[in-house]
């Protein structure tokens, strides 16, 4: 029920954001500092998922595996290699150092 | 939509080398979803969410501990980068409210950027026709990480935990260092506007990390996207020097 819940809620909402510009705009933007404020929104959040989804568990802060894989990932990427080898590599390095630890 | 026989929208075109990744990067959700949400939901939720950031943001609360709400703050905060998108391809669009929204409902990341024709202009039937290969690919490789899962069982053993971070970082860089991701030739000075969003990115980083040990699981990340306010401060000239932007 709540898994429904969160779908229905993550459809209507990612549709009305990416429509509600197209729908009322006919070339008007929304205040300057609230256009910078939004623009910056996606890189604090992905920041803070980055790090919740590297160095915590539950409410403890810990460096373990996937610290190491995200380095590992982060390398790849910064030498420009494609999303999906990142990825797969990142897995790899955080599996065998999980297996041999 | 005009079809010509013959003549590939360029949209079209322009989004099959993406097939691949959007797939990847479906397997991988759907390999971490389906134990946590289940098979069927975890599918439905990528035909009709069609969002990446969301579903992994939303995910990765749960997994944390978080509840439901939280969840859901998490996936649509994600998403607001779809509000300036939307206002920015706005002015290039042509015919009714239905017809706008329809085609803005449409947009996705790459469909911006494969739209994007500079100075503010959009080619918008470029970004419609590059939709429906990140959506078949996104689906039809949520249904492979779906199946996937129930053959490995839990997705932490395997090292698939880390799939997150290192998808979100996939977004991000780009985000921060734009010129060393678009191939620029890293002679562009570093202007106060540029260097804005990584202040910020780091301070997310601080408030999630500072706020983990005393706030419930899934807190932190909502707080840390308040660094964002940074951007009410109007950014300085792009030609003055950078250095007391934060």
């Amino acid at each position: 029920m709540r898994t429904w819940l969160l779908i229905l809620v993550l459809a209507v909402g990612t549709v009305l954001m990416k429509t509600i510009g197209p729908v009322l705009a006919g070339g008007r933007q929304p205040p300057a500092p609230l256009t910078r404020v939004i623009a910056l929104t996606a890189p604090a959040l992905i920041s803070g998922l980055i790090v919740a989804g590297t160095f915590t568990q539950g409410q403890q802060l810990v460096i373990d595996a996937r610290a190491v894989g995200l380095a590992v990932g982060a390398a790849a990427l910064w030498f420009r290699a494609p999303a999906a080898v990142a990825l797969l590599l990142a897995a790899i390095v955080c599996a065998v150092l999980r297996l041999i630890t | 939509m005009r079809w010509r026989p013959g003549d590939w929208p360029e949209g079209l075109r322009a989004s099959m080398p993406l097939a691949l990744p959007v797939v990847a990067v479906g397997v991988s959700f759907g390999l971490l979803a389906a134990p946590l949400l289940g098979a069927i939901p975890s599918v439905l939720m990528s035909a009709v969410v069609w969002s990446g950031t969301a579903q992994f943001a939303a995910l990765t609360i749960l997994t944390s501990g978080g509840g439901t709400a939280l969840a859901a703050g998490a996936g649509l905060l994600a998403n607001t980068r779809f509000l300036p998108m939307g206002f920015a391809i706005a002015p290039s669009m042509t015919g009714g409210k239905l017809r706008r929204l329809l085609k803005g409902a449409l947009l996705a990341d790459a469909s911006f950027v494969i739209g994007h024709r500079g100075g503010g202009q959009f080619d918008i039937s470029a970004i419609a026709w590059a939709a429906p290969v990140q959506y078949v690919g996104w689906v039809l490789g949520t249904v492979v990480g779906v199946a996937g899962a129930t053959a490995i069982g839990d997705p932490s053993r395997w090292g698939l935990d880390v799939l997150f971070p290192v998808f979100y970082l996939s977004l991000l860089l780009p985000d921060l260092f734009p010129e060393h991701f678009q191939g620029g030739s890293g002679l562009d000075p570093r202007g106060p506007q540029n260097l804005r969003p990584i202040i910020v990115a780091v301070l997310a980083a601080a408030i999630t990390l500072a706020l983990t040990p005393i706030l419930p699981a899934g807190v932190p990340v909502l707080v840390a996207a308040a660094a964002a306010l940074l951007g009410l401060r109007a950014p300085r000239q792009p030609m003055t020097q950078a250095g007391d932007d934060a």
